[in-house]
């Protein structure tokens, strides 16, 4: 029975062999496997070559060099490292990935402290929690501009709220400081919005991690009679471990080229204290025109965010090998 | 029948094993990942604290090398 199926499909297969048009058949019988399968991955591969890796070589190309993208005509020099050694010497720059790291860390820090504290919590599967994540959800799928407007005028010292709940709860005068004005002040401010808007995405990842922990665990600490404290710190927090570094990742990296909010809400102002590197960068390149510059400042950012991310991968797949 | 490019012939696991355990015991992917790493964090914090100039100065240098020599040695037999 077998065998007479076999040769009906093979009579088929010399059918449609025959069938063929015998240059389509040469192109056709040449081909195996594995080069149908690089067919079908090239459009992809040509795409991604073009609009990632081909830039990231120009890119290196251009800091090598002293081009400035708004003089066409100009003759471009070979400056070999020294658009390198600027930077690296520079003291504003310097102070932008102080402003940078600052901004990076505490964004971090809270979003994920809070947003694990709320992915706990939501967990829990009380009354109404599927209309209290939605709520929580909000902030994250506002777009950039519209949260940096609406927290400029959140934090306005006249008729901002956010300096009247202040006031409610410290006595202060609303009009006596200035969240966007002040030196002190405006990084946190920064801080506090990002945290605002990103807190419900770590949520998010925090509660797959929580939700894909199995029910037979907990059942079994609590046959052996295992503390709330002791099943959070030995099941809870080392099983959702993987995907708050997931998320820690993520945000780490979009944080490092944060410029939207940034510039919405200070500008990079007062002073320079709020100016994080992408927004020199974007000064250099494209107030300045220091195309060259600018690139090479580029790199050393992607080499550090490209470094941090190969140590943060390399902890990650421990864990998850635990 | 064994697939197309499955491992299966004994002779060929046996030359690996060997190449293996010839490959230098410092060299050994753990070891260098982790020296890798190591100088990529030292890089990193170099690049951002905000004490001494001459270390941000270096950071990049460092933080090159670091990355260059993970992408190699995670290559590297275990």
């Amino acid at each position: 029975m077998a065998q007479a199926k076999s040769s009906i499909l093979e009579r088929s297969a010399d059918k449609a062999a025959a069938l063929t048009p015998a240059r389509m058949s040469r192109s056709i019988k040449g081909l195996s496997d594995r080069a149908v399968a690089w067919w079908f991955i090239a459009p992809t591969i040509i795409l991604l070559l073009a609009i990632n890796i081909f830039p990231l070589i120009w890119a290196v190309k251009l800091s090598f060099t002293n081009y400035k993208a708004n003089r066409l005509n100009a003759v471009v020099k070979d400056v070999g490292l020294r658009n390198y050694e600027r930077i690296l010497t520079d003291p504003d720059i310097w102070l932008a990935m102080q402003a940078t790291a600052h901004f990076v860390f505490w964004t971090i820090f809270l979003q994920t402290l809070i947003g694990f504290a709320l992915a706990y919590l939501i967990d829990r599967k009380f009354r109404g929690h599927a209309f209290w994540t939605t709520i929580i959800l909000i902030p994250m799928m506002l777009s950039p501009a519209v949260v940096g407007n609406f927290w400029r005028f959140l934090y306005q010292p006249q008729i901002g709220l956010f300096n009247y709940i202040v006031t409610f709860f410290t006595g202060a005068e609303p009009s006596s400081f200035q969240m966007l004005g002040s030196v002190d002040l405006a990084p946190w401010a920064i801080v506090i919005v990002d945290t605002w808007m990103w807190t419900p995405y770590v949520m998010l990842i925090c509660l797959a991690g929580l939700r894909s922990i199995p029910d037979y665990i907990y059942e079994a600490a609590e046959v052996d009679r295992a503390s709330n404290w002791r099943r959070f710190w030995s099941i809870t927090l080392p099983m959702a471990l993987p995907f708050i570094m997931l998320a820690v990742l993520f945000r780490g990296i979009e944080n490092f080229k944060m410029f939207d909010m940034v510039t919405l809400l200070t500008g990079g102002g007062p002073g320079s204290t709020t100016e994080v590197a992408s927004i020199t960068l974007k000064r250099e390149a494209f107030e300045k025109w220091r195309t060259g510059y600018s690139s090479a400042f580029a790199i050393i950012l992607f080499v550090a965010v490209f470094g941090l991310a190969n140590i943060y991968v390399k902890a990650l797949n421990r864990v998850k090998q635990r | 029948m064994s697939q197309p490019g499955s491992t299966t012939n004994p002779s060929a696991g046996n030359k690996n094993c060997v190449d293996d355990a010839r490959w230098p015991r410092l060299l050994r992917r753990g070891i260098m990942e982790n020296l890798a790493t190591l100088i990529i964090a030292l890089g990193f914090i170099m690049l951002f604290q905000p004490f001494v100039m001459i270390l941000y100065t270096y950071s990049f240098i460092t933080l090159l090398v670091g990355t260059l020599m993970f992408i190699v040695v995670s290559k590297f037999p275990e």
